[in-house]
């Protein structure tokens, strides 16, 4: 093709796709705007552009890549985040994924309040053939994230993963219940919890930099598990998540079987940010 | 920024003095500021774009005072192009007269489906009408003991076959044994599914031919960002929806995906899930949606 001329229109499709991922007005402003300024009343390729953008995305979600911290005797990992983003799947995945690089592992079924969520985890601990902590339901989640450590320290488990339920950022109440689990898991080893992942849907929009804001300040995030990003969802609010917050992805869940997780990888999300 | 859309506004005004009409001109900051609203509240971009053009259309040629709080002028045509896209209100079930009525919902993996099918029997045991549940989701691990401590909950019953791996036939089942034990209203929990998922939006396209619901909704979490046209698009496509009914709007998500799925679908938006309990349904007013969305 000829290429085209970079002017408003040209400029206000760039703005739709970069706003199609979910990054949001500002990011979105602060790319078109660069362009513009390098560009304008250029003749470019569409494609060339995008394809610039990808990389400097890309780059600077490298920046951030952090292995999960898996130096704790044994390393504890709270999962936390909105109702239904996909904690409890992410956690059987990810379970299965550190069982077969060799760690032993132990669930703990924090998540005491949602209907059937314990049955839900154990149908996971079972499929990975791993072992699991469990409370009655209605337990205080603190209690559950206790004995799982207790437990994981008896039977010498390398990795202790806790699961917790559902809440929105909002839930002042809920979101305390958080920091109490904390607090109550580094009495018993210190450093811990190692990691906390916030589990993010990949189909989330701007909502998502308030469940980053809310849980990092309650929670203590170290990390982000992005689920869903199977679907045609983009994700691409972890970019503004990232600027503002510092949270490297870690994870990306790709389905719902046991193999469907991924250590994140900036060169294909960013590619697949700008895939039509 | 502006803490809201209003302040913002009249900031854009501000240089406009005098009596005069509403142009082009001078109301491009303005709707540039509500179309930036729009975005961050996660209405989809071509919705956005389809929206500002209606509402430049009517602001267009008003006469207004324009020393007089012309940002109110636009704030308030804004707000009732949005209510009017969001309606009309219609939250009956539209039960039939006789015979069970099959209600059907869907929707993206998470989003709700199954708390808001014990919603939706809590609200029909609210008015003395008899409903059954059907654990068609045979794909969540526990899924169906989900449905089953929900119902003991709320002492309803749930039909599930957890021998069965195909939804059609744990369907048609649930509607046969809920007919002869006299239930007027039957509620289908199914999987969650991406729309893209070829195969199981297939699946569920069998339900709705073979069980014939009466009513299809499809369940949207509130805190959806832009890929909502693309799903709604697809689930309507699959199914032709009857309705929808959007989540988690107890948390401070905008929910502006609502319209996006308003305006892909065309369906009535139902109820509103404002939290996790029972109880927490509300039936849809545009009104207060209006009004989230612009943060107003
Ligand atoms: N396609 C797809 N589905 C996923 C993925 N991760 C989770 N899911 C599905 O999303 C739904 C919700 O997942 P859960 O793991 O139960 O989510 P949760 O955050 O634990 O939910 P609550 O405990 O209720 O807050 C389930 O149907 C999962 O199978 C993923 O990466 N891709
Ligand atoms: N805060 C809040 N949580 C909700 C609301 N509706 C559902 N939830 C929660 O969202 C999570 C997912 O709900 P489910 O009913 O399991 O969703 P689903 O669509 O059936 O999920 P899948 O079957 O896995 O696709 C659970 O933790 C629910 O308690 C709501 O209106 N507000
Ligand atoms: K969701
Ligand atoms: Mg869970
Ligand atoms: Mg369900």
């Amino acid at each position: 093709s000829e290429g085209r001329l970079v002017d408003e229109e040209f400029l206000e499709q760039l703005f739709a796709r970069l706003i199609r991922t979910d990054m949001g007005n500002g990011p979105a402003e602060e790319i078109r705007d660069e362009i513009a300024t390098r560009f304008r009343g250029r003749v470019v390729h569409f494609e060339e552009v995008l394809d610039s953008i990808t990389q400097q995305v890309q780059t600077m979600l490298e920046q951030q890549a952090a292995p999960l911290n898996l130096s704790g005797k044994p390393t504890v990992i709270l999962v936390v985040g909105v109702n239904g983003s996909g904690k409890t799947t992410s956690i059987g995945k990810l379970a299965y994924f550190l069982h077969n690089s060799g760690k032993k592992v132990m669930l703990g079924a924090g998540d005491t309040f949602r209907a059937a969520a314990v049955q839900q985890l154990t149908i996971w601990s079972e499929r990975i053939g791993c072992d699991i902590v469990t409370g009655a339901s209605g337990a205080d989640p603190a209690s559950v994230a206790f004995q799982t450590i207790e437990k994981a320290i008896e039977m010498q488990s390398d990795v202790a993963i806790i699961d917790t339920a559902g809440r929105l950022q909002t839930q002042t109440k809920l979101m305390q219940e958080l920091d109490k689990i904390r607090r109550v898991v580094g009495k018993k080893i210190e450093d811990a919890p190692h990691e906390v992942l916030l589990v993010l849907d990949s189909t989330a929009g701007q909502n998502a930099l308030s469940q980053a804001k809310g849980f990092s300040e309650v929670a203590g995030c170290t990390g982000i598990v992005l689920a869903k990003l199977d679907g045609s969802a983009r994700g691409g609010v972890i970019l503004p998540i990232r600027k503002q917050f510092q949270l490297p992805v870690k994870f990306v869940g790709l389905g719902e079987g046991i193999e469907d997780i991924a250590e994140f990888d900036a060169k294909s999300f960013a590619h697949a940010l700008f895939a039509d | 920024m502006f803490d809201s859309l209003s302040e913002g506004l009249q900031s854009a005004f501000k240089s406009l003095r005098g009596k005069g009409k509403l142009t082009e001109g001078n109301m491009r900051d303005g709707l540039e500021i509500v179309r930036k609203s729009l975005l961050e509240a996660d209405v989809s971009y071509p919705v956005v774009q389809d929206f500002m053009g209606h509402v430049t259309e009517r602001a267009l040629g008003k006469r207004v005072l324009l020393s007089l709080r012309p940002h109110e002028e636009l704030v308030s045509i804004v707000h009732s192009e949005l209510v009017s896209l969001l309606g009309p209100v219609d939250s009956s079930l539209h039960l039939r007269k006789e015979g069970p009525t099959i209600i059907m919902l869907c929707g993206l993996q998470g989003s709700g489906k199954t708390t808001t099918c014990g919603k939706l029997a809590q609200l029909l045991k609210e008015e003395n009408i008899k409903a059954t549940l059907v654990a068609a989701d045979l794909q969540r691990p526990a899924a169906i003991e989900q449905l089953h401590v929900i119902g003991r909950q709320l002492d309803v019953p749930v039909y599930s076959e957890p021998q069965n791996k195909n939804p059609v036939e744990v369907c048609q089942n649930g509607v046969a044994k809920a007919k002869a034990d006299g239930a007027r209203v039957v509620i289908l929990d199914t999987a969650g599914r991406l729309a893209i998922d070829e195969e199981l939006m297939a699946e569920l396209s069998r339900i709705d031919k073979k069980v014939a619901p009466d009513q299809v909704y499809l369940v949207v979490d509130g805190m959806t960002g832009q890929d909502a046209v693309n799903s709604a698009d697809a689930f309507n496509k699959s199914l032709e929806l009857d309705g929808v009914i959007m989540t988690k709007l107890d948390g401070d998500a905008r929910g502006g995906a609502l319209l996006s799925v308003k305006h892909v679908t065309g369906v009535p938006i139902k109820f509103m899930g404002t939290g996790e309990h029972m109880d927490a349904l509300e039936p849809f007013r545009p009104e207060g949606m209006a009004g989230r969305i612009l943060q107003m």
